[in-house]
């Protein structure tokens, strides 16, 4: 988390990476608390 | 006069709620006379350092955020064609007409030059700013709203065919107000983007703009919840049938939605710790500051409603909706005040004078009244029984 970055290459890179990885993974997650959210939708 | 919902005749004036509402009606006015005869230095803290205070942070950005009730249930009854949702519809007009309504009288108090307000559109334009942007769509949101309230008063007065002209237009308002709404309600986020060095870096990002939209429709979704549920408590006596069947499915609907946001929210605002790089900010003083808002005031609500909502838990979702509500509060502040001029030393910071503090309890306690008022006397809660088939 305290990396030191010397270009803004290397900034990018690095951020939109890690970006990209909890997109990933929000959409597993947000799938998920949107079945939680659904489920008993009965009526 | 047949069947709508009477009110208690003959009932003492003198309640204490009356009386303290009394007092601060009286309080504030001889603050405004203050406020107009000798200027904002002699009320106000405000600095060149800091220029805008709670009359922006509060009343401005918390009014706006909180009066987007009037467009969310506008757009969901109209043009998503919810219409079980359709008895909250002129609540939440009613709310967000006196939310703008009352924004536009705090900025009067504001501005150094109040009688100037109408220079961006009459002598010079300004094009290029931010704030004319703010200032056009908030003034022409002002009138959609006016508009699309006016039919409960104009079948309050017995303007029929007035009334029925203005109903013809709701769609086009509708669509207007959800436009105008999305215009200014982001730019007010833009705003912030002018000043990236005096925010804090975990509340400053160039997704402001997105931020800011997205929690108006929380906080409208919220209000709306919130205010149904003290409506429910406090005018049961004027609502009908229909308003008090249809209340259940409304909290349950809109906590539906309003956990999905939240959750989208949530997840978004860890984009922008990321895409910024932030992450080290967390462990400090602000870091600890930004989290209670993050995880205490969004992502708590956003369980707490799809617990709720799984339940049928109303009174959780009630009182979620009161959390969500001091949610978007906080934000607006931490945003105006608490992370702006994070930088400076404590004796440079800005904290509102009583007075400032005055006018902002007198504005909001201006606009219960008035909402006191039109609700008792104006078919808001209940159907004109000359209008019983009507769906506007």
């Amino acid at each position: 988390m305290d990396s030191i970055f010397f270009t803004l290459q290397d900034f990018m890179t690095y951020t939109k990476g890690l970006t990209y990885l909890l997109m990933g993974l929000s959409l597993i997650v947000v799938t998920a608390y949107f079945t939680f959210l659904m489920d008993r939708d009965d009526d | 006069m047949t069947d709508e919902p009477t009110i208690a005749e003959g009932r003492s004036l003198m309640t204490p709620g009356n009386v303290i509402t009394a007092i601060i009606l009286v309080a504030g006015a001889i603050i405004t006379v203050l406020r107009f005869t000798q200027g904002l230095g002699a009320t106000t803290n405000l600095s060149d350092y800091n220029p805008w205070g709670i009359w922006i942070g509060f009343d401005l950005l918390v009014g706006v955020a909180l009066a987007a009730g009037g467009y969310v249930t506008s757009a969901a009854v109209y043009l998503f064609g919810m219409k079980r949702y359709h008895s909250a519809v002129r609540p939440a007009v009613l709310t967000g007409f006196l939310g703008y309504f009352m924004v536009v009288i705090a900025l009067s108090y504001d501005v150094g030059r109040p009688w100037r307000l109408p220079y961006p559109f009459a002598i010079q334009q300004g094009t290029t700013s931010m704030l004319f942007e703010v200032a056009l769509c908030v003034a022409l949101y002002l009138t959609v709203l006016f508009l699309e309230f006016s039919p409960a008063a104009l079948e309050w007065l017995g303007f029929r065919s007035l009334r029925n002209i203005i109903t013809k237009l709701t769609i086009v308002l509708t669509i207007f107000g959800v436009v105008l709404s999305t215009l200014h309600q982001s730019s007010l986020g833009a705003l912030f983007l002018l000043a990236p060095s005096k925010l804090h870096p975990l509340w400053y990002s160039s997704y402001l703009p997105v931020y800011f939209f997205i929690t108006s429709i929380i906080a409208g979704l919220s209000m709306v919840m919130f205010e149904a549920s003290l409506s429910y408590r406090f005018f049961s006596d004027k609502m009908d049938q229909t308003h008090k069947d249809e209340k259940n499915g409304l909290m349950l609907g809109f906590a539906k939605a309003a956990s999905f946001v939240l959750a989208g929210y949530f997840i978004i605002k860890v984009f922008g710790i990321s895409a910024d790089n932030n992450w080290h900010y967390l462990a400090t003083g602000y870091g600890a500051w930004f989290l209670v808002e993050l995880l205490g005031f969004v992502a708590l609500p956003s369980v707490l409603y799809a617990i709720g909502r799984r339940e049928k838990n109303i009174t959780l979702i009630k009182w979620t909706s009161a959390l969500a509500v001091l949610g978007i509060i906080l934000n607006r502040l931490n945003v105006s005040l608490i992370a702006f001029n994070w930088h400076l030393p404590s004796t440079d910071r800005y904290f509102p004078h009583w007075m400032e503090i005055m006018i902002t309890v007198f504005l909001v306690t201006v606009g219960i009244t008035i909402f006191r008022f039109v609700v008792t006397k104006m078919p808001i809660l209940y159907e004109h029984k000359d209008y019983r088939t009507s769906t506007h």
